[in-house]
């Protein structure tokens, strides 16, 4: 047994409003555990005494001499100490407003924080807004010291007012701290040794309380997410190298990347220097493994087992903290790192803006530095993700925006659909059978191209009414054409749906599906859905872009709610269905349609003829699409 | 993961790996001391025994012998792909810490790697400094930027969390990596034990004395010590209250001296 096999260092973040003594805690703590080289106390208070001024246990910590001007810690720094339980790393994390992003570098690493609370000023913006972003943060363990007990005569009933304050505070962002402690760091009492002057007080000193924190923990029982930092080929082997951020996997388990969608088995888990190669690993381990397969993978894909394969979306909600020179705005766009994908993204909205000092909602257009707000943000393309509760490491990110981090967000995905990643065509085992039948010899017997017509828009703007009589005019022209519509398919393919965003997501996927087929047997597919969500209607046009066709039908909801042919606005209001479309769900227009049909403006005889028109102009002009998104079985 | 060891060795990996990944021209610092010894082998590691990126060694002349001896060795055995500068006209004008350690330092150490960052075009230069070495390091960045005059604004640095290090930066500036930041001088040489990596004989003691940091010979000195192998040092560790840079003269010139070179562009 090797006397140095050791547990890992806990890190301890303290945190605190400006010189509520953080740093003094610190110097002090480093002082009574024994780690302090020698001489090293004496020559600061050497220094002190040449510059005139009393000594400080804080400049232990503050070593730089721009700080022991200013008297204040500009960035956080990381100091080894141990007491008899354990090794410790504590992050002295500044307070002092301006030196946010210092503050959020050293505690986003810790383990547990410690927040500490002058017990004269009692609790302040800071120590409210450490509190909030330490939760924010995810971390989990907090402990509440009560400071400069001396300079208010040890008194406990100063004591209980703050602690109290400061209790419920937390209390109501959800955070139960440990202790709260009264402590005078200056002098040591309550620091290492229980303090002789506070004998009303019998609770744990600091490091008393520091030994009871849990160490961190990989979160091996998580589902595997593996996400690619590169694929190396330096020799004969094609290593794909990552670090295993949850769960665990195996030599022989099918990964799934996503959002590629591409599948391979793990053939080795690669090692240098190790007698017997690995065949298996875990959560935290940086790891290198080999194929079956040749597939193409690339940084940024996140393998799973294809049992648990993480949320595909573009569009999700997270709750932020901002540090960029320039407000966060509505539509602008930023780069995003999610472990190590990097996607484009936009603002889509800013749902609030959180007031940590007493948890208001702002609403505003724009995010200020420092601030923490609630967001909703979209990405160009599809992303691979988790919700920060189901798994923290693939559930945040950080936006740059030019050269540097700007913020960073927990993402939660309350009000849309869950869509998880699919493996492609190919990871699912299928091989598609050839028709012996072609497209082309489709088009030519049927005398007109295929495709799908996507009506989208809000209950009683008009949908059904225009694609019923374009299908009877393309009908009488002697075209194949069918409508697909929404309250039909209802009834039969969808009947086992109802209306939560997840379902509505996959009562679109199975349409968008049987439209596709439709098209693919030459005819022109006219499917009229309200489809709310860009990303449901993203997907649809993914399996075969070159004969999908959006057409926005568009009119305002008050338009909608007057015409309200169904009845159901009525009931909708009434509370008699919930989640309905521009009453209590969203509806996201499309971004760039192929056609805008404005109802409001045109009669149904004209918005059937721009219809037509489309299909006679646009749909036709190329007579022979090529179906090239889906390994395609008609040719 | 099994140990505490494991998670260290885990975190320099993927910060190495990141670094070749994200960083266009990437070249490793080589002091020959413990702590870079360690961090070639961490590289070896995370690229499966290859070193896919220049090993930089400045030289200034005045190391001690039996480092330069080592030096040549390993990176014959390891075939390491090895850079060698000096500042050669310096040297030949015969600086010497006698005209001020600080300035010495500057000189021989700093403008040489300068020199090599520009010649090469390196954008990033892996260093293998840690945080309880000395206070200025304590407050290091993963991923820190250096300016185009390879100054390092400590006052205002980069946020770095969640394992997103800044791998943005503009043209011209260039990034230190630090991926030993996170390990302390126990955890090195209990890193060098079982691994057995080689270090140079001076680390261990002779006639009572030995070497705990390695620099130049004039700025260099020793520490009372009877630890002979590996586990003595390891065992001296866990008690001793002498810091690791007690021997490492040019941090004592003036209160400020390591700051005032490490903003420069030092190491």
């Amino acid at each position: 047994m090797n006397a140095f096999t050791r547990l890992s260092a806990l890190k301890i973040v303290i945190v605190g409003h400006v010189d509520h003594g953080k740093s003094t805690l610190v110097g002090r703590l480093l002082h009574e555990t024994g780690t302090l080289p020698e001489g090293k106390v004496e020559s600061l208070r050497q220094v002190c005494e040449k510059r005139g001024m009393p000594f400080e246990w804080a400049f232990v910590m503050d070593a730089l001499q721009a700080e022991r001007d200013q008297g204040i810690t500009i960035d956080t720094a990381q100091i080894l100490f141990h007491t008899d339980k354990r090794p410790y790393v504590i992050i002295d994390a500044p307070g002092h407003k301006e030196f946010l992003k210092n503050m959020i570098t050293g505690a986003a690493s810790a383990d547990a924080g410690v927040l500490v609370i002058d017990a004269i000023e009692g609790v302040q913006e800071q120590s409210r807004r450490h509190g909030y972003l330490l939760h924010l943060l995810g971390l989990r363990q907090l402990a509440v010291v009560v400071n400069k007990m001396d300079a208010v005569d040890f008194s406990e009933s100063r004591f209980n007012e703050v602690a109290e304050e400061i209790r419920a505070y937390l209390k109501e962002i959800g955070v139960t701290p440990t202790e709260v402690i009264p402590a005078a760091a200056r002098h040591g009492d309550n620091i290492v040794v229980r303090s002789a002057r506070m004998g009303w007080y019998e609770g744990p000193t600091v490091t008393e309380v520091l030994d009871e924190f849990a160490p961190a923990v990989e979160e091996t029982s998580l589902p595997l997410r593996f996400p690619v930092q590169d694929v190396f080929k330096f020799d004969h082997r094609r290593i794909i190298a990552g670090r295993i951020e949850s769960g665990r996997l195996k030599v022989g388990d099918r990964l799934l990347f996503s959002p590629s969608g591409k599948t391979a088995r793990v053939a080795t888990i690669e090692a240098w220097k190790v007698p017997v190669p690995a065949v298996s690993a875990v959560a935290g381990q940086s790891i290198g493994v080999t194929l079956d397969e040749q597939v193409f993978i690339e940084r940024g894909q996140i393998a799973s087992l294809l049992s648990e394969p993480p949320i595909g979306t573009d569009v999700f909600r997270a709750r932020l903290f901002w540090l960029g020179r320039a407000p966060l705005s509505v539509g602008r766009r930023y780069k995003m790192k999610l472990v190590t994908a990097e996607h484009t993204v936009t603002v889509e909205r800013i749902e609030r803006v959180i007031d940590v000092n007493d948890l208001a909602s702002v609403t505003t257009e724009w995010v200020e530095r420092n601030a923490v707000a609630e967001v909703v943000l979209r990405a160009r393309s599809q992303v691979a993700l988790d919700e920060f509760v189901d798994d923290p490491k693939t559930g945040r990110f950080v936006l740059v925006d030019n050269f540097d981090i700007v913020g960073g967000g927990v993402i939660s995905m309350k009000g849309f659909p869950d869509v998880r990643c699919r493996p492609d065509a190919q990871g699912l085992d299928l091989t598609a059978v050839a028709h012996k039948v072609t497209m082309k010899e489709r088009v030519r017997a049927n005398g007109h191209a295929c495709g799908v017509l996507w009506l989208t828009g809000l209950s009683g703007s008009g949908k059904s009414t225009i694609a019923m009589e374009v299908e009877r005019r393309l009908f009488s022209k002697g075209q194949q054409v069918f409508v697909l519509d929404g309250d039909n398919v209802r009834q039969g393919l969808c009947a086992d749906l109802g209306f939560s965003s997840e379902d509505r997501a996959e009562n679109i996927r199975r349409v968008g599906e049987v439209a596709h087929l439709f098209a693919q047997a030459g005819m022109i597919v006219i499917a009229a859905f309200i489809s709310p969500y860009r990303a449901d209607r993203d997907r649809v046009r993914a399996i075969a872009p070159d004969v999908f066709h959006e057409i926005y039908i568009d009119a305002p909801i008050e338009e909608c709610q007057r015409r309200d042919p169904k009845g159901l606005y009525v009931k909708a209001r009434k509370g008699a269905i919930p989640e309905f479309t521009g009453i209590s769900a969203p509806y996201e227009p499309p971004l760039n349609p192929e056609l805008v049909i404005d109802t409001s403006t045109l009669s149904i005889d004209e918005a059937v003829e721009r219809v037509l028109r489309y299909v006679e102009h646009d749909l036709q002009r190329d007579l022979l699409p090529p179906l090239a998104a889906r390994p395609d079985v008609s040719l | 993961m099994t140990s505490d060891l494991d998670a260290l060795e885990s975190q320099s990996i993927f910060i190495l790996r990141e670094a070749f990944n994200r960083i266009d021209k990437v070249a490793m610092l080589w002091s020959i001391g413990k702590d870079s010894n360690v961090l070639l082998w961490l590289a070896r590691k995370a690229f499966f025994g290859h070193v896919p990126f220049p090993i930089v060694h400045v030289d200034t002349s005045y190391k001690i012998p039996e480092m330069i001896a080592f030096r040549d060795r390993v990176a014959k055995e390891w075939n390491l792909p090895l850079i060698i500068g000096g500042n050669q006209t310096a040297i030949a004008a015969g600086m010497h810490p006698s005209r001020g350690r600080v300035t010495c330092c500057s000189a021989l150490k700093t403008e040489p790697l300068k020199q090599i960052i520009k010649e090469h075009g390196f954008t990033g230069v892996i260093v293998g400094i840690r945080r309880d070495e000395e206070g200025t390091r304590a407050k290091e960045r993963v991923f820190s930027p250096r300016s185009e005059q390879a100054e390092w604004d400590f006052k205002d640095q980069p946020p770095e969390f969640w394992d997103q290090f800044k791998t943005d930066f503009a043209p011209g500036t260039h990034l230190r990596i630090h991926p030993l930041l996170h390990w302390g001088e126990l955890d090195v040489w209990r890193y060098i034990e079982r691994e057995n990596i080689p270090v140079v004989d001076l680390y261990f003691a002779k006639n009572g004395r030995r070497y705990r940091s390695l620099g130049c010979a004039p700025c260099t000195g020793t520490v009372e010590s009877n630890a002979t192998t590996i586990a003595e040092i390891i065992e001296e560790l866990q008690t001793t209250r002498v810091s690791e840079r007690a021997g490492r003269a040019q941090d004592k010139e003036s209160e400020d001296a390591f700051e005032r070179l490490r903003s420069q562009g030092y190491m």
